[in-house]
């Protein structure tokens, strides 16, 4: 396999063709922050957090879909970048009813995290303040749209890894929603199969377990990435979870 | 069918024009049916047979006449006499006094000298006024399907890749990229199967010239996506119309079945060795999935969300498939150039971009409609030569073009050319074709919030920036209009913009503040003046929701 080389944050690097700044950035102790990507499922460039600065071109790239190729130079953490992670941080925390200290993951929470990490001490945007809508209706766990950030883990785990595909997304724009199945109570959702994966990946509480206290649900999301690996490359190795 | 054939078939068609002394043609496109043609043809109808002049007299119903805000039109087309505002009473003075006694009704007899048509070259809106839309005879009489003939039995695939290449034709969606470049990176894809795709979701308020060409002449799209197949080894290709377009959906449906008929559609094409196919793909009524991602993926039958660039739709498009995407208007532009050769296409325009580009007139102008220009024409000319200007007592303020994703340009730059590579020095975008003029009358706040609330109505909620952003900006917007908005909100306002625009995915995202960022550029007065102080501000008793930077 042919090798590049290019250098991230002043550093030269190099890898394999086709692996993509994320990736390698993990691989070497760069951190970007991230909220759509998750090891195992496919990548969206969608949550535009991981975006990284590409020298030759004043657009963003982000991290999770952008392959490098010879000579890149990339920045990952400038003024520009940072500023922006915040802004999109800061968005996130408007649009949904985020309230941290009544929430099933308070303190395990990766937009709790991120906004941590961003330095999000207040939010300028108004508050939207969303009419959203909570399912309690599935026998074990329970859907609250109210803490959604619609990064679609939940619709990519099911179709790809569980291939149920109960979940999907209705609506558009600011309006929004995840839904299961044709727009039907979970409960009553004929192909979900009760497995749980889409509960473990959710970043924040919008999905969890009944039966568990405000602050009481941990997650544990390096599954997928145990399932993907043991189907596609026959390694039944367990790694320690990851997010504990 | 043989080149032979086709020849024959032009033949045939010109002898039975021939015999009619006189062909009357009414506008049939969609903006004269709503001012009410179905009346102006059933009159003339009726004082054609009453008069005994069915067999002098041909009736028929043609493309987009240009003078949209003055239909219902009709063309008198063997001397060349337009009529405007025309209802069933005038159509039987038409047919009665200037068919039956050979003079004109001067009454609503339209200038054809004036600048509005002389000002304009016709090359892809040729056949309005000259051949019946929904008749592949007359299209065919009118040298249709000459190109592709000539290239199936003349050209290899190469050598019409070439010719487009050197023509300089450039994508007519809006981004201006090279169409010869883009057919040349699917011929060399390496794939058993390859699409093409046109894209007629035409999206932009105020813009209608896919719409008009589709209508008008369905048939010079299909031949162009013919000559695309050829070039780049394509046998399938696909319409993607917009639902809300249902009469060019109706002709285009038509004309792929005159086309098949015809074996100008379907397997050994000219007794050559090409096969091609095309079908239609109908929108469900979102304005993102004119974003060829999302296009791809609603052609797919999955939901019209856009996703990361690369890979291109050229690499892997539809089906992860090498997929050549073009707009209608582009598709309509090929035919001519390999009919008449790069050289004369290359001509016209400018050198770096050559040939015309169609625009729907709309807005605060004299003659609102469809018209076409050569590339590099100054602005000026497009709204008071053509146009007309804007309304008696007002003045003309600015010009928007490329819709909700473009920007206004304002007085001072109404001599600017209009072309790639102009517009977007002064914050525009060429865009597809949409444009709209606004007088001293309109507040260029509302036009900003406006598009704001198009944009936040139509993102697919994919990406964080676009999904919030454009609703927080919507609601920037409306506070500045409120009259509740402070210097520091203004400040935010122009920050998010640019946010927005730098981090969203795709182009509805990362073009959706343009119309705001333009407005301030050229217009901030108007933003400031509506700006209230922080002790005004206090004084109002609401809660300081956003940029209280002083707590």
């Amino acid at each position: 396999m042919p090798v590049v080389t290019f250098s991230i944050d002043g550093e030269q690097y190099s890898a394999t063709e086709g692996e993509n700044i994320l990736e390698i950035a993990r691989d070497h102790k760069i951190h970007i922050p991230t909220l759509c990507f998750l090891d195992g499922l496919s990548t969206l460039g969608a949550c535009r957090l991981c975006l990284v600065e590409i020298e030759g071109t004043p657009k963003l790239f982000p991290a999770c879909t952008t392959k490098p190729t010879e000579g890149m130079v990339i920045r990952t953490n400038t003024d520009r970048l940072k500023k922006y992670r915040k802004m999109i941080v800061e968005m996130l925390a408007s649009e949904g009813n985020h309230q941290c200290a009544v929430c099933i993951v308070n303190g395990h929470c990766e937009l709790q995290d991120l906004a941590y990490e961003v330095g999000l001490d207040h939010v300028r945007f108004p508050y939207l303040y969303p009419d959203k809508s909570l399912d309690a209706t599935h026998k074990d766990f329970v859907m609250d749209r109210n803490r959604c950030v619609l990064c679609t883990r939940c619709v990519r785990v099911c179709h790809e890894v569980e291939a149920a595909h109960v979940w999907d997304i209705a609506g558009r724009g600011i309006n929004c929603e995840i839904i299961a199945d044709m727009n039907q109570p979970w409960g009553t959702s004929p192909s979900c199969t009760s497995c749980g994966k889409c509960v473990r990946v959710c970043p924040t509480g919008a999905l969890f377990e009944k039966g568990a206290a405000v602050g009481e649900m941990h997650k544990e999301r390096g599954f997928v990435k145990f399932i993907v690996n043991a189907r596609k490359k026959r390694e039944w190795v367990r790694v320690a979870p990851e997010d504990e | 069918m043989t080149i032979e054939d086709l020849r024959e078939c032009a033949e045939k068609e010109q002898a039975r024009q021939a015999q009619f002394t006189h062909r009357i043609l009414y506008c049939s496109s969609a903006g004269c049916v709503s001012s009410g043609c179905d009346a102006v043809k059933a009159g003339l109808r009726k004082a054609i047979d009453e008069l005994g002049l069915s067999k002098k007299c041909e009736m028929i119903g043609t493309g987009c006449l240009g003078l949209c805000g003055e239909g219902p039109l009709v063309f008198v087309q063997t001397d060349r006499t337009l009529y405007q505002h025309v209802d069933e009473k005038s159509a039987r003075r038409i047919v009665e006094e200037h068919i039956g006694q050979g003079k004109r009704v001067e009454d609503y007899a339209v200038d054809l000298n004036d600048a509005f048509f002389a000002s304009q070259k016709k090359i892809v809106l040729e056949n309005m006024g000259r051949i019946n839309a929904e008749s592949i005879e007359e299209y065919i009489a009118s040298e249709g399907y000459e190109a592709l003939a000539k290239a199936l039995t003349e050209m290899s695939p190469e050598d019409v890749i070439a010719e487009v290449r050197k023509s300089g034709l450039r994508g007519r969606g809006g981004a201006g990229y090279p169409t010869g470049l883009k057919w040349d990176i699917v011929r060399k894809g390496v794939a058993d199967q390859k699409y093409i795709v046109c894209n007629a979701d035409e999206g932009d308020p105020g813009a209608f010239m896919d719409r008009s060409v589709l209508e008008g002449d369905p048939h010079r799209v299909l031949e162009g996506m013919a000559l695309a197949g050829y070039a780049v080894g394509a046998t399938q290709g696909f319409v993607y119309a917009r639902a809300e377009y249902p009469l060019a959906i109706d002709r285009l449906k038509t004309a792929i079945k005159q086309a098949e008929r015809f074996g100008i559609l379907g397997n050994r094409i000219f007794e050559s060795g090409f096969n091609f196919r095309i079908d239609i793909r109908i929108g469900a009524g979102a304005f993102v999935c004119g974003e060829e991602t999302a296009l791809l993926r609603s052609v797919m039958g999955r939901r019209g969300r856009p996703k990361v660039r690369p890979p291109y739709p050229s690499e892997k498009g539809l089906w992860d498939k090498p997929t050549v995407i073009n707009n209608v208007e582009t598709f309509a532009n090929i035919a001519p150039i390999i009919r008449e050769g790069s050289a004369w296409f290359a001509g016209i325009g400018t050198p770096k971009s050559t040939g015309t580009k169609v625009f729907a007139l709309a807005g605060k102008i004299n003659r609102t409609g469809l018209v076409e220009v050569p590339m590099g024409i100054p602005l000026r000319k497009i709204i008071f030569d053509i146009g007309g200007g804007t309304p008696e007592g007002t003045e003309f303020k600015a010009a928007q073009t490329g819709g909700p994703s473009g920007g206004c340009i304002p007085k001072e730059h109404l001599d600017l050319p209009v072309d790639y590579e102009s517009l977007p020095t002064v914050g525009s975008i060429m865009g597809s074709g949409g444009m709209i003029v606004m007088d001293s009358t309109s507040d260029m706040v509302d036009v900003a919030k406006y598009f704001m609330e198009f944009c936040m109505d139509e993102s697919c909620g994919k990406c964080v920036p676009c999904r919030v952003g454009t609703r927080h900006i919507h609601g920037m917007l409306d506070k500045i209009v409120r009259g509740e908005a402070t210097e520091v909100d203004f400040e935010f306002l122009k920050e998010t913009c640019v946010m927005v625009k730098e981090t969203s995915l795709c182009g509805l995202g990362q073009s959706a503040p343009n119309p705001v960022l333009s407005t301030i550029r050229f217009f901030e007065q108007e933003y400031t003046s509506k700006l209230i102080s922080a002790h005004e501000f206090n004084g109002t008793g609401l809660s300081p929701l956003s940029g209280a930077k002083e707590s």
